[in-house]
């Protein structure tokens, strides 16, 4: 008996269209503008490859590529240590881990433009209780809209305070996953703590670290809102970060031939540095 | 080299989970710790491994109190039912990661790693991860890593019980090799009677959280103290019943035998015997020569010995015999007693004869 036909496309014609007008369609659009000189009443002159040269060898997009890789340096090397180390110190079993997860899931469930907006008025030097404790109390010179390193340190103080839980979270997972009968063993056989983290607990949690770099290299490289909404990318353009500037000559400037063109070297490179940090960090497993 | 154990106790929020618990355990043979499940087994081993607490008591190793001492600090090996491995090293690093933590040099590791590889024959797999071995690899692994190490005391949680049979026999045979002339004291803990008597050495009967005797495994099989004891020590169940001594006669209801042996010597008054299945045969003989005529309720034939669950006066007894017997379940059969091999019980537990 023949059972073929061609109705499996109809299961999956859906996906395809979500997908299409999702990604597919946007994205298509994007490259059309990036090879055209775009005038008002829908006229389009074509361009090639000008704006994409222009982008790139634009001093300004180098500054603010810099200032971006700067910013995800940082937070990573700050937020994926802490969080191991956070998680390291909760308890793992007891009426206090409920209470531990939920004050960890806590920064997450706040909307980014509210978390500027917090920190915002939380850092100004006049009203706000961490600008005037550090000013008026501790003596401290400390004006984030004056000062570019005040701005730095507020940005990425911000950015630990929001997104340290993931790491928590996900360390914490892959923790717990670890049977006591691994600690027992690695007791008997004489382990310090440290060989313990080395050997039994850091290798537990490299599936979920992995995860967890990509998704705070790949969410704090494009990262706009929160940055946007504390400083505006001031003072002056020390805390413009690629999808702030992006945004500026987009929809400031309306230039959107080179802000398309930008778009995708700007994608290009998330792809890019994500998949080198994935194909590293899981190059054991292959072996 | 002796573990000195010196009424130790184990007490979780409250609750003592071990009584006071005294034992001499010394190198030479293997010292089997035999109980069901919960009866303390793992505890015991737990808090002589460190890992455990003692609540009070105290616990020598060679002459030195090692009571408070951390696991990190004591030179143990242990080995559990799981096979505990560590996942992401090959077999060559985890047999060599006690040694490497201990700062062992590396031409001295490798000798040693090589050795026990060789004797639990893992040669051929050094290089592989835990995940791509088979159950008995894995225990074999973790067995490797145990005597690679220079452990003043080994102990064996229940190391076979989660390997299928062949592989059981297999490495249970390989057991006596790997610890001969060792200096250390080997500690088993087992829950089946027949793996205690093919081990030998020294058994320790467990039993809710105490030990019920402690002797050399062949003679408490043979004399066992208490009739818990004897119920500890016996797979099948052993058949126990009460029983009275009347003049030179044993009396169990319309069953009656004569004191020999031990028996005679008692006083009249209440016991309760005991026998163990393969006393009890399906047709007389020499020895066999008391009637018990019971209901069998279940037979069952394992390769060449068959066993049949009888009902005694409203006691469940079995018989153990070679061959293959045509027992038909749900009708009266005629079983033989040895007398001779009767064990008597007073009242208050406590051997009698």
């Amino acid at each position: 008996m023949k059972t073929e036909n061609q109705k499996a496309w109809f299961f999956v014609l859906p996906v395809l269209v979500l997908v299409a007008f999702n990604a597919l369609i946007p994205m298509m659009t994007v490259v059309n503008y990036s090879v055209q000189e775009t005038f008002g009443d829908n006229l389009f002159f074509w361009e090639g490859l000008t704006w994409f040269e222009q982008i790139l060898t634009s001093e300004r997009f180098h500054a603010a590529l810099g200032r971006q890789f700067l910013f995800t340096f940082l937070i990573l090397v700050i937020e994926v240590p802490l969080g191991i180390a956070i998680a390291l110190s909760m308890p793992r079993q007891g009426p206090w881990v409920p209470v531990c997860l939920v004050l960890m899931a806590l920064p997450m469930l706040i909307p980014w433009n509210v978390v500027g907006a917090m920190w915002n008025i939380f850092a100004l030097p006049d009203i706000g209780l961490l600008g005037y404790t550090l000013n008026h109390v501790l003596g401290i010179n400390y004006d984030m809209t004056q000062d570019p390193l005040a701005a730095w340190v507020t940005i990425i103080t911000m950015d630990v305070w929001h997104w340290t839980s993931l790491v928590v979270l996900l360390s914490y997972a892959g923790l717990v996953s670890i049977p006591d009968a691994y600690y027992q063993a690695a007791k008997i056989d004489g382990a310090s703590n440290w060989s313990v983290f080395r050997y039994i607990q850091l290798p537990k949690m490299k599936n979920v670290l992995t995860i967890a770099i990509l998704l705070r290299f790949m969410d704090s490289f494009n990262v706009y809102t929160e940055p946007f909404v504390l400083t505006g990318g001031g003072p002056g353009n020390s805390t413009t970060l690629l999808s702030i500037d992006l945004v500026k000559i987009a929809l400031g400037q309306f230039d959107l031939g080179p802000a398309a063109a930008m778009s995708l070297i700007y994608f290009s490179i998330t792809l890019f540095v994500s998949w080198l940090f994935y194909t590293l960090m899981t190059k054991d497993d292959l072996n | 080299m002796a573990l000195v154990l010196n009424k130790i106790t184990k007490v979780v929020r409250g609750e003592t989970h071990i009584k006071p618990t005294s034992l001499t355990l010394e190198t030479g043979h293997f010292n089997v710790l035999l109980g069901e499940t919960g009866s303390g087994k793992t505890s015991l081993i737990k808090m002589m491994a460190g890992l455990d607490p003692i609540a009070s008591g105290t616990l020598e190793m060679d002459g030195a109190d090692v009571t408070g001492l951390t696991t990190q600090k004591r030179k143990i090996s242990l080995v559990h039912q799981f096979f505990v491995n560590y996942p992401h090293m090959t077999v060559y690093d985890n047999i060599a990661s006690p040694l490497r933590v201990a700062g062992m040099a590396k031409s001295e590791i490798d000798g040693r790693v090589q050795e026990a590889a060789d004797i639990l024959k893992l040669g051929p797999m050094l290089k592989r991860r835990p995940h791509e071995l088979s159950g008995g690899q894995q225990q074999r692994c973790a067995l490797a890593r145990a005597i690679a190490k220079d452990s003043q005391a080994v102990f064996l949680d229940e190391p076979l019980a989660n390997l299928d049979y062949k592989l059981r026999e297999e490495l249970r045979e390989l057991l006596p090799e790997l610890f001969a002339g060792r200096q250390a004291v080997v500690v088993y803990a087992t829950s089946e009677p027949e793996e205690a008597l093919l081990l030998g050495g020294m058994t320790a009967l467990m039993m809710d959280g105490s030990v019920a005797q402690f002797g050399k495994t062949a003679e408490i099989y043979r004399a066992p103290s208490t009739l818990t004891a004897a119920q500890v020590f016996s797979d099948p169940p052993i058949n126990d019943a009460p029983v009275r001594k009347e003049g030179e006669t044993l009396v169990m209801g319309d069953i009656r035998w004569p004191a020999i042996g031990g028996a005679s010597g008692l006083s009249d008054g209440d016991y309760t015997v005991a026998v163990r299945p393969h006393f009890i045969l399906p047709a007389a003989t020499d020895a066999a020569t008391v009637p018990l005529s019971g209901r069998v309720s279940v037979t069952e034939l394992s390769g060449s010995e068959s066993s049949a669950h009888f009902d005694l006066h409203g006691r469940g007894w079995v018989s153990l015999s070679h061959g293959t017997h045509p027992y038909r379940v749900g009708e009266d059969h005629t079983f033989y007693m040895d007398a001779s091999a009767c064990l008597y019980f007073a009242p208050d537990g406590s051997r009698a004869a």
